[in-house]
C-alpha cells in the first residue's frame, strides 16, 4: 500500500537530483532541465497531499498544480530564449565562460 | 434483433471474459480489447495502403498495383514480406540506442490514442473523463520521436528535416486543439462518450444533431481536417518527407522494418485523428437519421472513417505540396485566428438557442456563417495583399 | 508498495538521474522527457487524471521540444558533447544530499494518512467549475502572463538587425 510517505520521499529525491543538476552542470540548458525537475518535484508534493487529504477533497490543490505547470512552461520558454540570445552574442552556452562583468568569451570561447 | 447485431462484439467479449477465472478477468478483458483494436486497425492499415496506391494510380491515369493477386489484393502481403526481409542498415556513426527507440517512440503513443475512441455503442476501450485531453497529450509525444529519428543517424539533412517536421507539427497542434474546443464546449464534457451522447437525435425529431450541422461545426470540421493533415505529415503538408524535397527527411537513415514501423505509425495516426474528428463533429457512431438506426453503430463509424480516408487520398493525389514558409503562415496567421473566431461563433450559437421567432434558424445560421465569412475574407485578403505580388521581374546575366 | 508505483517511480528517478549526469546533451534532454513522462504516470497512480494528461501535454509535448529546439539553435545538436570537467561536482552533489536529508527527515515517519476512499476521481467538471469561479482572477492573470512570456521569448530570441554576426 503506497502511503503519503512514499510519495514525499520520491518527491524529495527528485528535488535533490534537480538541485544537483543545477549546481554541478555548466551548460545553461542543463541548468534549466534541473530547474524543471525541481518544479516537477514540488508538483508531485502538491498532488500527493491533495490525494491523501480530505475525502472528497476540494480540487484547489490540483488547480494550483495546473498553475505551476503553466508558469513553469512559460519560464522555460523565456529562459531558453535567453540562452539562445546569449549564444548568438557570445557564441557559448557555458555558464563559466559567460560569468564575468558583462562581456564573457566574446573572442570565441568553445561552446561546450 | 437490431440491438443484438449492434452489440454482438460487446456480448462476445463479455462471454469470453466470463469463462476466465475471476482473478484474471480484468486482464483477459483488457487483453481482448487491445487485441481486437490492434487487429482491426492493422488490417485497415493494410487495406488502406493498397487502396491509396490504387486510388493515386487512377488519379494519375494508371492502374496502380495489379500484379500480385487479383486486383492487386495481395500487394500489402508482398510489401510486408519485403519490409521484413530487407537489410536493416544502421549508419556506422549513428547513435544505436536512440536510432532503435525512435520508431518505438512513434508507434506506442499512436496505439495508446486508440484507447479512448468510441468505435461503436459501448465500444470504447476506456471511457476516460478527460478523453479529449488524453488524446492530445498522447499525440504530443510523437514529436520527440521525430527528433530522435532525425538526430540518431548523424546526418545533417536528416536533422534539418527533423527540425522542420517538428516546427510543422507543433504549429499545427494549436489549430487542432482550438478546433476541438467548440465541440467540447457545447457538449459540456471532455469525455468522448459524452460528446457522442450530446449529438443524439432530439426527442420528437428525426435528424441527429451532429455538430457538423451547425455553422461552427462546419468550420470546425474544415479546420480540424486541415490541421490533422498537417499533423500526420500527409500531402499537401508532407514537406518533411517529400521525396523531391529532402529524400524522406528525418526518415532517410531508416530501412526495413523500422521504416515500416514509421509508416505504420503515420497511417495509424491518420486513422486515430480521423476517428477523433468523427467523434467530435460527425456524431461518432450515430446514424444521421432516426430511421437509419437499424444499421449497427460500428458500421457507421467505419463508414465515416472510410469517407475521411478517401478524402485524404483524394487530397494527396490532387493538391501540390505547400512550401515551408507558406505552411507556417497558414498555421499561425490563418488557422489560429479562424479557430478563435470559431469559438466565438460557437458561443453565439449556444446563446441564441432560445430564439424561436419565425426564421430563427436562418438568422442563427446567417449570423454564424456571416461572422466566419467576414473573418475569413478579411484574413485571406489581408494575407494575400501583404505578400506584395507585383509584375514579375526578370534578371538576366548580362 | 504497489507494483505500478514502483515501476513508474523507478522510471522517473532513472530518467532524472540520467538527465543531469549524462555527457551527451541530447541524451540528457531525452532522459528528461522520460522523467516527465514517468512523473505523469505517478500522477495517474495518485488518480489525478487531468493533471497527468496536462503534465504529458505541457512537459513532454512542449517543454521538451523547446529544449530540443534550443539545442538545435545553439548548435549543440551537431556537436553535443556536454559539460565534461565536473569540478566542483563534489560540492554540488554534497549540497543536494544535505537538502535530501533535511527534507526526508521532515517527512512524517513511514505510514502517514492512507489515501482516503480510493476510487474517487476529481471530475473534470468540478475542476472546471473551481477554475472559473474561485480562481478566475488567477486564471486571467495566468493568461496575461503566458501572453507576455510568448511575446517576450519571441522578442528576445529574434536576431536583431544591427549586431547580427
Amino acid at each position: 500500500m503506497t502511503t503519503l510517505h512514499h510519495y514525499l520521499v520520491l518527491s524529495a529525491l527528485l528535488f535533490s537530483v534537480g538541485l544537483a543538476g543545477v549546481l554541478t552542470r555548466r551548460n545553461a540548458i542543463l541548468v534549466l532541465i534541473g530547474i524543471e525537475l525541481m518544479l516537477n518535484a514540488a508538483n508531485l508534493n502538491l498532488v500527493a497531499f491533495w490525494r491523501h487529504g480530505a475525502h472528497p477533497a476540494p480540487v484547489d490543490g490540483l488547480v494550483m498544480v495546473l498553475f505551476v505547470v503553466a508558469v513553469a512552461a512559460a519560464e522555460a520558454a523565456v529562459g531558453l530564449a535567453l540562452v539562445i540570445a546569449l549564444h548568438r552574442r557570445h557564441r557559448t552556452t557555458n555558464l563559466d565562460e559567460l560569468d564575468s562583468d558583462g562581456d564573457g568569451g566574446s573572442e570565441g570561447g568553445a561552446a561546450s | 434483433m437490431v440491438e443484438a447485431i449492434d452489440q454482438v462484439f460487446v456480448n462476445l467479449k463479455h462471454a469470453v471474459v466470463g469463462w476466465a477465472p475471476p482473478a484474471w478477468q480484468a486482464w483477459v478483458s483488457a487483453g481482448l480489447t487491445v487485441a481486437a483494436l490492434m487487429g482491426v486497425f492493422m488490417s485497415l492499415f493494410a487495406l488502406v495502403v493498397l487502396l491509396e496506391r490504387k486510388g493515386l494510380g487512377r488519379i494519375q491515369n494508371r492502374p496502380g498495383p495489379n500484379r500480385v493477386g487479383p486486383w492487386g489484393l495481395l500487394q500489402p502481403m508482398a510489401d510486408f514480406i519485403k519490409m521484413l526481409t530487407k537489410e536493416d542498415v544502421v549508419p556506422a556513426g549513428a547513435d544505436r540506442v536512440v536510432h532503435f527507440l525512435a520508431p518505438v517512440a512513434m508507434v506506442a503513443p499512436v496505439l495508446l490514442a486508440y484507447a479512448v475512441l468510441p468505435v461503436g455503442r459501448n465500444m470504447a476501450a476506456v471511457d476516460l473523463d478527460a478523453g479529449v485531453l488524453y488524446f492530445f497529450a498522447v499525440g504530443a509525444c510523437i514529436e520527440l520521436s521525430v527528433f530522435m529519428a532525425g538526430w540518431a543517424g548523424r546526418n545533417k539533412f536528416a536533422l534539418l528535416g527533423a527540425m522542420r517536421a517538428i516546427a510543422q507539427m507543433i504549429s499545427y497542434e494549436l489549430p487542432l486543439m482550438l478546433a476541438a474546443v467548440p465541440a467540447v464546449m457545447l457538449a459540456g464534457t471532455l469525455s468522448l462518450g459524452g460528446i457522442v451522447e450530446a449529438q443524439a437525435v432530439p426527442a420528437g425529431g428525426w435528424l441527429a444533431r451532429w455538430h457538423v450541422l451547425t455553422p461552427w461545426g462546419l468550420a470546425g470540421l474544415a479546420l480540424f481536417t486541415i490541421a490533422a493533415l498537417a499533423e500526420a505529415n500527409r500531402s499537401p503538408f508532407d514537406l518533411p518527407e517529400g521525396e523531391s524535397e529532402i529524400v524522406a527527411g528525418h526518415l532517410v537513415e531508416y530501412s526495413g522494418f523500422k521504416y515500416a514501423l514509421f509508416f505504420i505509425g503515420e497511417y495509424l495516426g491518420m486513422f486515430a485523428v480521423s476517428g477523433l474528428g468523427i467523434t467530435l463533429f460527425l456524431g461518432g457512431w450515430r446514424s444521421p437519421a432516426s430511421f437509419l438506426d437499424w444499421v449497427p453503430s460500428y458500421l457507421w463509424f467505419f463508414a465515416k472513417l472510410g469517407g475521411f480516408v478517401a478524402l485524404f487520398i483524394w487530397l494527396r493525389g490532387t493538391l501540390p505540396r505547400v512550401r515551408g514558409d507558406q505552411l507556417m503562415a497558414l498555421a499561425w496567421k490563418l488557422l489560429v485566428p479562424m479557430a478563435l473566431l470559431n469559438i466565438a461563433v460557437a458561443a453565439g450559437w449556444h446563446y441564441s438557442a432560445g430564439w424561436s421567432f419565425a426564421g430563427a434558424w436562418l438568422a442563427r445560421w446567417g449570423l454564424g456563417l456571416g461572422i466566419l465569412g467576414l473573418g475569413y475574407g478579411a484574413l485571406a485578403r489581408g494575407l494575400y495583399e501583404s505578400q506584395g505580388f507585383g509584375p514579375r521581374v526578370y534578371r538576366f546575366a548580362d | 508498495m504497489e507494483t505500478a508505483f514502483l515501476i513508474v517511480s523507478a522510471i522517473t528517478l532513472a530518467g532524472a538521474v540520467a538527465a543531469v549526469s549524462l555527457r551527451n546533451l541530447v541524451h540528457c534532454v531525452l532522459a528528461a522527457a522520460v522523467a516527465f513522462a514517468g512523473l505523469a504516470g505517478v500522477f495517474l497512480t495518485l488518480e489525478a487524471e487531468f493533471v497527468a494528461f496536462a503534465q504529458l501535454l505541457v512537459y513532454v509535448g512542449a517543454v521538451s521540444i523547446l529544449m530540443v529546439m534550443a539545442l538545435g539553435l545553439t548548435r549543440h545538436v551537431t556537436a553535443p558533447a556536454g559539460a565534461r570537467a565536473w569540478a566542483p561536482w563534489t560540492v554540488g552533489v554534497g549540497v543536494a544530499l544535505l537538502v535530501l536529508a533535511a527534507v526526508v527527515s521532515a517527512v512524517p515517519a513511514a505510514g502517514g494518512p492512507q489515501p482516503a476512499g480510493s476510487g474517487w476521481v476529481a471530475a473534470v467538471r468540478v475542476m472546471g467549475e473551481t477554475l472559473m469561479t474561485r480562481h478566475v482572477v488567477a486564471l486571467e492573470v495566468l493568461g496575461l502572463l503566458l501572453t507576455a512570456a510568448l511575446i517576450g521569448a519571441g522578442v528576445i530570441a529574434l536576431p536583431r538587425r544591427k549586431d547580427e554576426e
